[in-house]
């Protein structure tokens, strides 16, 4: 299993630049919020943490499709899937994913706080949206995972994942946003949905990658 | 104990696609009648039910709004157990009847976010609010979209099922969860009135021309159900038909 995550992690970062460019991404999304909204500094410090949770949403959305793909086209899926009886595939994926995570979600978090400077927003709310990113996204890729094994057959699956993830994923951003809003207005509780969102994560975390298994070992033949 | 075997034995008779069919060619003329006269009746008790003192005649569309509402939850539970259906049974109907259920259901859901906002128009003085219940309905349209848009991009049967399935699943774990989250951020539509555990609030004037049109709908929900399903079954034997008859064709020219 550690051998797997350290191979997957590897071909993450060194495949074209899979991690950079979700980052570009992020940051080119970001960027492109104040031209749209325009730039006054009070509006865009109160959408700030809003907009960093969705420019993280989509960004790691984009990267979903690479999770089971690129082990696809070079057969290695179909060892993993035939590798079921001496390591549990919801077990397989469950590490699949955990790569995923570090390989192109976790620059996205580590970038976020400098983003946060371009929306104006002060240093506690900064901290609170990286935490409550740091917490949340990898609630994303479990769930992504299941759309991903189920559109891995597919030669374009990679927006009608997003198409079928983006749905399930509401209630993680709901309960992002809302956490990483109450750490700085001060009558809104940080803690609930912050212990809502830890419990989302985990309760994903078993979901997740037990339904992708399901698809993956009907997917393969 | 019998009758589990007696379950189990019809179960396995209507596995058989060809007996289906002539059993669906037996029972959808009866349940589009019978949906035909309790909407009639429900539809004449709708207009002969009084106005509400506030809301005026715009009452009545609720008469059709809060059926199609309840059929846009049933038709996806429906979908489940067919998910549930594929995955575990290996029922090969199953399928057949997740993949026919969807665009049913999609059209349910719409009719009741469009007749929501028509009675909201005059009612709230708005077409569309960011509201809990509104947002929990359109985000099961969404889904509703997704799972045909995924049924509809694999070609072959067998495969597309177990996706559809997996995926149909996963959203019906993730509906109790979506409906939370979104009530914690945002309510304004008024809360359930009919099932409570303390009774129903609203009057029985009200609530039978109500509760017929819920049966008339529910049974034009498996009319046109059985009928989709009937439509798939022969969509597929004319596939593998086209393929044989390519296939004869072949070899007679070689």
């Amino acid at each position: 299993m550690l051998a797997l995550y350290l191979r997957d992690l590897r071909m993450g970062i060194r495949s074209g630049g899979g991690a950079l460019t979700g980052v570009l991404f992020f940051l080119a999304v970001i960027v492109t919020i104040p031209f749209g909204v325009g730039p006054d500094l009070n509006l865009l410090a109160r959408i700030g943490p809003a907009i960093l949770w969705i420019g993280a949403l989509l960004a790691s959305l984009l990267g979903l499709d690479r999770l089971f793909q690129a082990d696809r086209e070079d057969g290695s899926l179909d060892l993993l899937v035939l590798n079921a009886d001496r390591h549990m595939l919801a077990l397989t994926v469950f590490v699949k994913c955990l790569a995923h995570w570090t390989a192109s979600v976790l620059p996205l978090v580590i970038a976020a706080p400098l983003l946060g400077l371009f929306m104006n927003m002060s240093p506690l709310g900064i901290g609170a949206a990286a935490l409550t990113l740091l917490v949340g996204t990898p609630a994303i890729v479990f769930i992504g995972a299941a759309g991903a094994a189920v559109t891995v057959a597919l030669p374009r699956g990679g927006l009608l994942i997003s198409v079928l993830v983006l749905p399930l994923v509401i209630p993680v951003l709901i309960f992002g946003v809302t956490a990483a809003y109450g750490a700085v207005n001060d009558p809104d509780p940080f803690t609930p949905p912050f212990m809502i969102l830890c419990a989302l994560t985990m309760f994903l975390a078993v979901i997740g990658p037990l339904a992708a298994a399901v698809a993956l070992r009907s997917g393969t033949d | 104990m019998t009758q589990t075997t007696s379950q189990a034995w019809r179960f396995s008779d209507l596995a058989n696609p060809s007996r289906f069919i002539a059993l669906v060619d037996k029972i959808v003329p009866w349940l589009a009648g019978a949906s035909a006269l309790v909407l009639a009746t429900g539809l004449y008790l709708g207009f002969a039910a009084p106005e509400d003192f506030q809301q005026g005649i715009t009452v009545r569309i609720m008469y059709i709004h809060v059926p199609f509402a309840w059929l846009a939850m049933m038709c996806y539970s429906v979908m489940a157990i067919a998910a549930l259906g594929t995955l575990v049974w290996r029922h090969p109907l199953a399928d057949v009847a997740l993949k026919s259920a969807a665009p049913v259901g999609a059209v349910f859901t719409a009719l009741a976010l469009l007749t929501g906002s028509i009675w909201g128009k005059p009612m709230w003085g708005t077409w569309w609010v960011w509201d809990a219940r509104l947002t929990s309905v359109f985000v099961l349209f969404l889904m509703y979209l997704g799972i045909i848009a995924l049924t509809r991009a694999l070609d072959d049967p067998a495969r597309s099922a177990r996706a559809a399935a997996v995926i149909t699943l996963v959203g019906f774990v993730n509906i109790p969860i979506i409906k939370f989250s979104v009530e914690w951020w945002n309510t304004l539509h008024q809360p359930a009135s009919v099932f409570r555990l303390d009774g129903p609030t609203i009057d029985p004037s009200m609530l039978w021309p109500l509760m017929t049109m819920a049966l008339g709908f529910t049974l034009m929900f498996f009319t046109l159900h059985l009928m989709a399903m009937r439509t798939e079954i022969w969509r597929r034997r004319v596939i593998a038909m086209r393929q044989i008859a390519a296939r004869r064709a072949e070899r007679q020219q070689a």
